[in-house]
C-alpha cells in the first residue's frame, strides 16, 4: 500500500465477503426448495430466498468493485484519494441501506414492503434483480454519485493511466445504466426492453470494463510486465466487449414482443461476445509467462489466471451455447439460463473481486503477501469453490437439457411441474455440490486468520 | 503486440468502436420504438385500466421471484406469459385463491390475500401479456 487513503478499501472488502456468505447460505436454501418444495415455507418462500441470493450477490460485487476502485485509483493516480472520509461515510450508508433492504425482504411480505416504502409513488419494484424498494434504488444512485465524485477528482488531479481511464469509464457507465431501473412502463414489451439496459449492459457491458481494469492492475503488479503492453491488451479487450456486447443486447430481444430483426442482430453480435473473454485468457497467461518477477503472492496469480479461464467458460462458452436464436427458442428461460448465470457470475465477477482482494489484502496490512500456510488455504478455497461451480454448472446444464426435451421438444410435451419432478436427481446433485462450495468458501475465509504472518514460501518480497 | 500498433491507436479504437456501437444501438432502438405499436398491444393498455392495475399487483407480490413471464424471471414455477391461454381466467383465479396447497414436499405458492377485484385485474394483465406478438414463442402451450 503506497497511500494511506487506500485503506478505505478494507471495510468494503470485509462487507463484500460477509454478504458473499449470506448469498451462499440463501443459495443452499433455494437449492433445497427445488427438491423439498415446502422447506422453510411459509417463513422463507422461494421468491424471498431468491431475492436475498441475487441481491446479496449484486451488492457484494458492487462493494468489491468499490473497494477495488478506492484501492487502485490512488495508487494509479499517484496521490491520496480526494476524500477518504466521504468514502467511509458512503460505505456505511450503502451497508445500512443494503442491510435494511434485506431485513425488509425477510421480515414482511413483499407487498407490505412495497406499501411501506411508497412504491405507488414511483413504482420500480417487482422486477427481476431490481426488487429493491424505490428508496433503496435512490440510495444506490447517491452512493454511486459519491463514489464517482471522489474517484473522478482523484483521477483528474493525478496521473491518468489506461487502467483508471477504463475503470472510470466502466463505473460511470454502471451508474448511468442503473438510471434505467427507474423506467418501468406498463407496456410489458417496453418495460422488458429497457430493463435489459440495466441488466445486460451491466454484466455484458460496463462491468466487463471494471473486470478488465482490475485484472490489468493486478497483472501489472504481480508480473512487472511493461505497462504499455498491458494497456494495449486492455484497450483491445474492452473494445471487443462493447462492440460485441452493445448490439449483443439483442440476444435478449428474441421472444419478448420485439421485431424479428433482433434475432439476426442479437445472434450475430452476441456470437462475438466470447471474443473479449478469450482475449482475456490470452492476456492473463501471456503476461504471467512473460513476468519479470516472481511475486510472492502466488494465490493472487492463481485467482488472476482462474478468473480469465472461468469467465471465458462461463460467460463465453456457456453463453454461446444458447445465444443463437434458433437454439434459444427452445432454451429460453430454462435451467440452461441458470447454468450459464452461475458460472458467468462466478468466473467473471466473483473471481475478479477475489483476485484484487487477494492482492490488496496483504498490502493493506503492510505485507507483500500472506504467509505460506494462509496461501495454501486460500488456494484450497480457490479449487474447492471453482471445481464445485463447474459441477453446479454441469448439473444445471443436464437439468436444462432434460427440461427442454421433456417440456418443449418431445412428442408429448409435459407440464412444467411434471418435467421438474423427472429432473430432481440433478437438483439433488447440484445441492450436494453447493455444500462443497460452502466448504470451499469457509476454507477461503479461514485463510484470512491462519498463518497470515508466516513468510511466503518463495519469491522476492524485498523487490516487489 | 507489434510496435506499429501503439497504445494511442488502441485507445482510439476503443473510443471510436464504442461510439459507433452506441450510435448503432440507439438507431436500431429508435426504429424498434417506431414499429412497436404494431406488436405490443398498447391500445389495450389505454382502453383498459385493469391492465395497469394488474401489472402493479404482479410486481408488488414479486411473482417474477418464482415464475417466468415471456421466459424471463425465476425458473421455479411455470411460465405465465401464456397461462391465460393454457388455463383460462377462472382457473387462474381459483388457483391463486386456493394456495398454498400444503401438499407435503411439494413446491408451495404463498397466499397473497387478493380481493376479487385484484384477481380480475391480474387476470386482465395476464390476458394482455398473452396477446403480445412473441415471434411464436414458447414452442408449445406448456411454456
Amino acid at each position: 500500500m503506497k497511500y494511506a487513503s487506500q485503506a478505505v478499501a478494507k471495510p468494503y472488502f470485509v462487507a463484500a465477503l460477509t454478504l458473499f456468505v449470506a448469498q451462499i447460505l440463501f443459495g443452499l436454501i433455494m437449492g433445497l426448495q427445488y427438491v423439498i418444495g415446502d422447506f422453510l415455507f411459509p417463513h422463507i418462500p422461494f421468491n424471498v430466498a431468491r431475492m436475498v441470493h441475487t441481491n446479496a450477490l449484486i451488492v457484494w460485487l458492487l462493494m468489491g468493485f468499490m473497494g477495488a476502485a478506492y484501492y487502485l485509483v490512488p495508487e494509479e493516480a499517484e496521490r491520496e484519494l480526494h476524500s477518504p472520509r466521504l468514502a467511509l461515510v458512503t460505505f456505511w450508508i450503502f451497508l445500512v441501506a443494503a442491510g435494511l433492504t434485506v431485513i425488509g425482504y425477510l421480515a414482511v411480505p413483499y407487498a407490505t414492503l412495497a406499501k411501506l416504502t411508497g412504491n405507488e409513488l414511483l413504482p420500480t419494484m417487482g422486477r427481476e434483480f431490481l426488487e429493491q424498494p424505490t428508496i433503496t434504488k435512490i440510495g444506490i444512485v447517491l452512493v454511486a454519485l459519491s463514489l464517482l465524485y471522489n474517484l473522478s477528482l482523484t483521477y483528474l488531479n493525478g496521473r491518468k493511466t489506461a487502467i483508471t481511464s477504463v475503470l472510470l469509464f466502466g463505473l460511470w457507465g454502471l451508474a448511468l445504466m442503473f438510471l434505467f431501473a427507474f423506467v418501468n412502463p406498463i407496456n410489458v414489451v417496453r418495460d422488458k426492453f429497457y430493463w435489459w439496459w440495466v441488466v445486460h449492459l451491466w454484466v455484458e457491458g460496463v462491468w466487463e470494463l471494471v473486470l478488465g481494469a482490475i485484472l490489468a492492475f493486478v497483472l501489472v503488479k504481480i508480473t512487472g510486465v511493461d505497462r504499455e503492453v498491458i494497456d494495449k491488451w486492455l484497450y483491445v479487450i474492452v473494445t471487443l466487449t462493447l462492440v460485441s456486447g452493445l448490439i449483443g443486447t439483442g440476444h435478449h430481444y428474441y421472444w419478448i414482443g420485439l421485431p424479428e430483426y433482433w434475432q439476426w442482430l442479437g445472434s450475430l453480435f452476441s456470437a462475438l461476445e466470447p471474443l473479449p473473454f478469450f482475449a482475456m485468457v490470452l492476456f492473463a497467461f501471456n503476461m504471467v509467462n512473460r513476468r519479470r518477477r516472481d511475486h510472492p503472492n502466488r494465490a493472487a496469480t492463481l485467482w488472476a489466471l482462474g478468473t480469465s479461464v472461468m469467465a471465458f467458460l462461463g460467460a463465453g462458452v456457456w453463453g454461446f451455447l444458447h445465444t443463437l436464436a434458433p437454439v434459444n427458442y427452445y432454451t429460453h428461460g430454462t435451467q440452461l439460463t441458470a447454468s450459464h448465470g452461475h458460472m458467468a457470475f462466478y468466473g467473471a465477477y466473483v473471481m475478479v473481486v477475489l483476485t484484487i482482494l487477494s492482492y490488496a489484502w496483504p498490502q493493506l496490512h503492510g505485507r507483500t503477501a500472506q504467509g505460506n500456510r494462509s496461501q495454501v488455504l486460500e488456494m484450497w478455497g480457490f479449487w474447492l469453490m471453482t471445481v464445485s461451480m463447474v459441477f453446479i454448472t454441469l448439473f444445471l446444464t443436464a437439468a436444462g437439457l432434460l427440461q427442454v426435451w421433456l417440456q418443449r421438444m418431445g412428442d408429448t410435451p409435459q407440464p412444467f411441474m411434471a418435467a421438474q419432478e423427472k429432473i430432481a436427481l440433478f437438483y439433488w446433485l447440484r445441492e450436494g455440490t453447493g455444500v462443497v462450495f460452502l466448504v470451499g468458501l469457509l476454507t477461503y475465509l479461514a485463510s484470512f486468520f491462519i498463518g497470515v504472518k508466516g513468510s511466503p514460501a518463495y519469491g522476492e518480497a524485498a523487490r516487489s | 503486440m507489434a510496435s506499429f500498433f501503439s497504445t494511442s491507436a488502441a485507445r482510439n479504437m476503443f473510443y471510436g468502436g464504442t461510439l459507433f456501437s452506441v450510435l448503432l444501438f440507439l438507431g436500431v432502438t429508435l426504429h424498434t420504438e417506431s414499429v412497436l405499436p404494431q406488436r405490443d398491444q398498447r391500445a389495450q393498455i389505454v382502453a383498459n385500466p385493469a391492465i395497469a392495475a394488474g401489472k402493479r399487483i404482479w410486481e408488488e407480490n414479486n411473482c417474477i421471484g418464482c415464475h417466468t413471464l415471456l421466459g424471463e424471471g425465476a425458473y421455479f414455477a411455470p411460465e405465465l406469459g401464456n397461462v391465460y391461454k393454457r388455463r383460462g381466467p377462472e382457473f387462474i383465479k381459483a388457483w391463486i385463491q386456493s394456495q398454498p396447497t400444503g401438499a407435503p414436499g411439494r413446491r408451495q405458492m404463498p397466499q397473497f390475500h387478493l380481493s376479487e377485484r385484484q384477481l380480475d385485474d391480474l387476470v386482465e394483465f395476464l390476458r394482455y401479456v398473452s396477446e403480445i406478438d412473441t415471434a411464436g414463442w414458447p414452442p408449445n402451450i406448456e411454456g
